[in-house]
């Protein structure tokens, strides 16, 4: 059967929308320029913070994350629909009111940030562990999420198999639940890991634009585009090659999971 | 398996609720070195039995015992998690570890006990190899046929030397050619172990061949107590009188005969000798006024015990010497004047006695 003519029309209107922003990023790239430009000082310090930031996020998020995701999909108690809430909210948030509240919250007059400022001297806006702390709050949510989901498919009587084969709750969860999601384990923590790359919104907002400190890639790509366009078309080419690299590790697991 | 791991007479009383609605209730006593089978439809409650004596859900009231010890008692406010009862289990679906190899889901008790995992992967393969597994014990689960899969769960669960052995539904998932063969392999290692054993099932001919003792189980209640024989003799409820009336009986068979307590049968098949379980289809069963012609190898006089119709079929209930249920059609029993106390002839083909080697006594 042959679609209807309209429909063919307004899908490739549809696709179009994707593709044509790449095409016009592909035909600003200056080649020859390009290792010059990706070797400079402003795109070396940004990729560097950014992968040591998305990773340090990636990590907060599994230690605290999977426990978050665990009591979720296992413990009864009132108002956990209040707690999904929370969870779910920084995936539809503007992400630069996430890094307000973030600011508000932890600040040096903030109602967390002032006691811990006077407690430790730490100090978490326009800090590198500020950014880790922004990616965390955006990024979280698609970690909690796919392994709470992943929990609630699991066949609970495994668990129950290992218990009576002697291994305690510790065991059980190391040894045969989460190597048994595994999959989605894996699909979440590198979504994690992809949407910590790309923030941005919240980081400029907590963290501000601290070359060095607190630019990470998308940051410099803002910077870049109002003085060189040429370093800012190369970051953006840098980027897409991470996103892409990132689905075609995730092409398998990525449906699953969701 | 090492001597010497003393396990006591399991005593139980597990009463599991639900809400409002009822799930079980019901008492077990087994002493170390018994075989009880707990026999019930679908949905009985004989999982959630597996489950309380596990300590993988708590009882509501009632206790749990393993000889000293009290494992489960609301009253007191006694719960020994699963991981410290030292309950070896066979799940139903056998709930192998996809994600790890056979010898590692054997291993994986022995290493909960404090072994370190070459020594826990060492002795696992004392296991494996003894069960014929040693050409799969490398591989994950997912490859293995179902009898490698039993063999695999029975490792598993007896390995930790357990104190009592719980099988839910063991041979259920396999197919009938492997269910008969591994049926006999499960009772040698039943018969090893020195603890008390239960055994949860829907299939009375595992129930008959594998325990020394059935509770019948319908409705999360235990309906019917005691041997194979007994249950087959004097049924109690509709679903018990069904399983009797499915004629299902250990035997003695040699030369072609079997003693079927004290009546002797002859089977088509001179091959079997010792103990076996007989089979004989209801409607395999026929009934005439008189002596029949042609004198098929086994008839012989009877009174009727009871007829109950249903529909087109009339089920006969026949007594001394070989008490059977037969079925006729209700034209049949019409013409035949059935009706309970009259005398009546009984003919079986000797092609129509099934016969199959039975274990050892459990």
């Amino acid at each position: 059967m042959r679609p209807p003519a309209l429909l063919i029309v307004l899908g490739c209107l549809g696709l179009s929308v994707f593709v044509i922003p790449f095409l016009g990023l592909l035909a600003r790239v200056p080649w020859g320029e390009l290792p010059s430009l990706l070797s400079s000082e402003l795109v070396t310090q940004a990729l560097r913070l950014s992968i040591t930031t998305s990773l340090a996020a990636t990590a907060l998020s599994f230690v605290i994350g999977v426990p978050l995701a665990w009591l979720m999909a296992r413990v009864e108690f009132p108002g956990r629909w209040l707690m999904r809430g929370f969870v779910t909210l920084p995936l539809v948030l503007p992400p630069v009111v996430g890094g307000a509240a973030l600011l508000f919250a932890l600040g040096r007059r903030g109602i967390v940030g002032e006691p811990l400022n006077q407690a430790t001297g730490l100090l978490l806006p326009f800090s590198t562990w500020g950014v880790v702390v922004a990616n965390t709050f955006v990024a979280m949510p698609f970690l909690v999420i796919t392994v709470e989901g992943a929990l609630r498919n699991l066949d609970r009587r495994y668990e129950g198999a290992a218990a009576t084969l002697g291994a305690g709750q510790w065991t059980v969860l190391r040894r045969v639940t989460l190597p048994m999601i595994a999959p989605s384990l894996a699909a979440g923590l590198v979504l994690t890991w992809a949407r910590a790359l790309g923030e941005f919104g919240a980081t400029i907002t907590f963290a501000g634009n601290l070359q060095g400190r607190t630019q990470t890639l998308p940051l410099a790509v803002f910077v870049a585009l109002e003085s060189d366009r040429d370093t800012a078309v190369a970051l953006s080419l840098l980027m897409v090659v991470v996103s892409l690299a990132v689905l075609i590790a995730l092409r398998e697991r990525w449906w699953k999971a969701l | 398996m090492v001597e010497g791991t003393v396990s006591g007479e399991l005593e139980a009383r597990l009463d599991v609720r639900h809400g409002q609605s009822f799930l079980l209730d019901i008492e077990l006593s087994i002493p170390p070195g018994r075989t009880v089978a707990l026999l019930g439809p679908n949905g009985a409650g004989k999982s959630t039995a597996v489950a309380a004596l596990a300590g993988l859900i708590p009882v509501d009231s009632g206790c749990v015992r393993l000889g000293e010890d009290v494992l489960d008692d609301p009253q007191t406010g006694v719960f020994v998690p699963p991981e410290e009862r030292g309950m070896g289990v066979v799940f139903q679906d056998y709930l192998l570890f996809p994600h790890m190899s056979v010898v590692d889901n054997v291993a994986f008790g022995l290493r909960n006990h404090g072994l370190g995992r070459e020594e826990a992967r060492w002795r696992a393969r004392g296991w494996i190899d003894r069960l014929g597994l040693d050409r799969v014990a490398e591989q994950k689960p997912g490859s293995l046929s179902g009898g490698q899969a039993q063999r695999v769960a029975l490792a598993r669960a007896l390995v930790t030397e357990p104190r009592m052995l719980l099988l839910d539904e063991p041979l259920s998932a396999l197919d009938v050619t492997t269910r008969a063969k591994l049926r006999r392999e499960l009772a040698e290692h039943l018969t090893a172990f020195a603890g008390p054993r239960l055994m949860i099932t829907h299939d009375p001919a595992e129930a008959f061949l594998l325990s020394d003792e059935i509770h019948i189980i319908e409705d999360g209640r235990i309906t019917q107590v005691g041997s194979a024989e007994a249950i087959r003799l004097r049924p109690r409820t509709s679903y018990a009188a069904d399983l009797a009336g499915s004629n299902l009986f250990v035997g003695y068979a040699s030369d072609g005969t079997v003693d079927a307590g004290g009546h002797l049968l002859q089977t088509a098949d001179p091959d079997f000798s010792g103990e076996v379980l007989v089979s004989i289809r209801p409607s395999a069963i026929s009934l005439h006024r008189s002596r029949p012609e042609g004198s098929p190898r086994n008839s012989w006089e009877a009174t009727i015990g009871a007829v109950e119709r249903l529909g087109e079929r009339a089920r006969v209930a026949v007594g001394q010497p070989l008490p059977l249920t037969a079925e006729v059609t209700t034209a049949a029993a019409d013409e035949l004047d059935l009706a309970p106390g009259h005398r009546i002839w009984v003919s079986i083909k000797a092609t129509e006695i099934g016969v199959e080697l039975a274990p050892g006594p459990g």
